[in-house]
């Protein structure tokens, strides 16, 4: 710590688990988004990633609400937020919003979308996992061709709904730090916009990063169309979002309120190496320019791959690292512009090191069991007793 | 009638929803409290239950009253205007009855940085010390008296009981 510290200000009450949240909100959002691409935008070359967004999106959502509970020091009490609504309090409406999400549209949209082969195999299916299938089919094994053409048009609609409810969910994170008028480093109305973007980018890096291990793991030849297209994607969206955040910047720099010294020194000291060195040249400009190349220059099938997987590892860490510098930046310096503290994450505190890890690793876990459940790809043995 | 027939699924998943509704508002019903936003967004009740438990501050008059000594070197000291129950802890029942409860004496080496530990935060003319290098574990009433803690001010008379 150093300088002029209010006395609530020595101690960082938002820790890693608050980074994690929007980060994983933000994957949630984003593969829904490279989902509905499928869907709607009827963009067919990402047809392998469909599914697979779907399943990871449910995976990621499902994890979602655990940093925040762990962070909570009465989780117990969360569910008062369902009994007794806030309607002024956007942090206290969340759980509606998450509700609506998981189970209007998320769960909806899983459901119909594999409803044919939910039906199958619960007639092909032994044990357990029939009756786990049974159920899911809520005793409907409808699926003549009219049932699915409605199934088809009904998921049409709710993936239409899903976009604004994928940027509601995201773009309400960002909304509760961008409405925090007390903190400047916060308090933007650009902030809600930048995170829904960055989502974006980091939803799609993931999905593609994950469909290229599974197809790899599979011995299955990796789609180049496919990558090829979501990497176009996830490059023009990137472009917007880099755009946005220099917009902010800019903004920032121009503007020069008198919390700029303040912050100008904090981005050159405490969050140098989390926002210079990996947010803005490792994790934004470098694979900008990698994916630039891919556009413009002929490179061989193998060498685009490898700068796609690159360049996906590189924009999920550097949209960690941009939540990183948003939740823990704002808190680092004093609402005096005079004074600087300092954040130490913990190893084994119920806030700390080895909690995030498992956080950031049980979506991969919950994906796993859903692919097994509902496997996105068509060898299923479901197809295979379709056929 | 077909089409519904073929949408069929679609209402047992709404009926899903509905089933789910139902389930909270029954349990809705019986885990909020009754009394819950009468007033504001809070237990309305909460309200009369906290009025009406036992008090369990004395206040420093009370304690004034028979510790006239500690109360006179207290007066003349830096902590004059420092309440006796900030330090000894809450103590209408000793008040009520002295001999119902002996007050356990504080641990001066733990008790006082709780207020003068170093820090950024507090203002510069406020007494503020690193405890180790400052004291090392020595209780501080060995060099200060806890009523009166300027050095060379008046010796306890303070450690006498009630007069």
């Amino acid at each position: 710590m150093s300088g002029y510290m209010y006395p609530n200000e020595i101690t960082l009450y938002w820790s890693v688990l608050i980074v994690l949240y929007p980060y994983i909100t933000g994957l949630v959002a984003g593969a829904f988004i490279l989902a509905s691409l499928e869907r709607v935008f009827r963009v067919e070359a990402v047809k392998p990633t469909y599914r697979l967004a779907l399943l990871t999106a449910m995976a990621f959502l499902l994890v979602a609400p655990l940093p925040l509970l762990f962070h909570l020091g009465h989780p117990e009490r969360s569910w008062e937020m369902y009994f007794t609504p806030h309607s002024t309090s956007a942090m206290a409406m969340f759980g509606y919003v998450y509700l609506w999400y998981l189970m209007a549209v998320l769960s909806f949209e899983i459901w119909l979308d594999y409803r044919r082969e939910i039906v199958l195999l619960s007639q092909s299916s032994k044990g357990l996992l029939r009756l786990v299938y049974k159920i899911m089919t809520l005793g409907s094994t409808n699926i003549g061709e009219r049932a699915l053409h409605i199934d088809e048009r009904v998921g049409w609609i709710v993936t239409l709904i899903g976009i604004p409810s994928a940027f509601l969910l995201h773009g309400y994170v960002g909304f509760i730090f961008g409405s925090l008028k007390s903190n400047p480093w916060w308090s933007s109305p650009l902030t809600p916009v930048v995170f829904i973007f960055s989502a974006m980018v980091s939803g799609i890096a993931a999905v593609m990063l994950i469909y290229m291990a599974i197809t790899k793991l599979r011995r299955q030849p990796i789609d180049t169309r496919c990558v090829d297209t979501v990497a176009m994607y996830m490059f023009y969206i990137f472009i917007i979002d880099f755009s946005l955040e220099m917009l902010d910047l800019v903004h920032r720099i121009y503007e020069a309120d008198e919390s700029f010294r303040s912050l100008n020194f904090m981005a050159h000291t405490k969050l140098f190496f989390s926002q210079i060195v990996l947010q803005m040249f490792l994790g934004t400009l470098l694979p900008l320019i990698l994916l630039f190349l891919t556009q413009i220059v002929q490179l061989s099938e193998i060498a685009r791959k490898r700068i796609y997987a690159f360049s996906g590892c590189m924009i999920l860490i550097s949209v960690f690292a941009m939540r990183w510098n948003v939740v823990i930046g704002g808190q680092l310096f004093s609402k005096s512009f005079l004074g600087y503290t300092t954040y130490k994450v913990g190893l084994v505190t119920h806030e700390g090191l080895l909690v995030a890890l498992g956080l950031i690793l049980l979506p991969l876990f919950f994906l796993w069991v859903l692919l097994k459940l509902l496997p996105p790809w068509s060898e299923s043995g479901a197809s295979a007793a379709a056929d | 009638m077909n089409g519904f027939k073929d949408a069929g699924h679609l209402f047992r998943f709404a009926g899903l929803f509905v089933v789910a509704f139902l389930v909270f508002w029954v349990v809705r019903g019986f885990v909020v409290p009754k009394s819950f936003g009468q007033y504001g967004h809070y237990r309305a009740a909460a309200v009369s239950e906290y009025a009406a438990r036992p008090v369990k501050f004395a206040g420093h008059q009370a304690c004034e009253a028979c510790h006239t000594d500690i109360a006179s070197t207290k007066a003349g000291g830096k902590h004059a205007q420092v309440n006796c129950e900030a330090c000894h802890g809450a103590l209408a029942k000793h008040a009520e009855d002295p001999t119902s409860l002996t007050p356990p004496k504080p641990d001066t080496a733990v008790l006082c940085v709780r207020c003068h530990a170093a820090s950024a935060a507090k203002p510069k003319d406020f007494p503020q010390i690193d405890a180790v290098s400052h004291a090392n574990g020595v209780p501080c009433e060995t060099c200060h008296n806890p009523h009166s803690p300027a050095i060379g001010a008046p010796p306890a008379a303070a450690k006498g009981g009630a007069q």
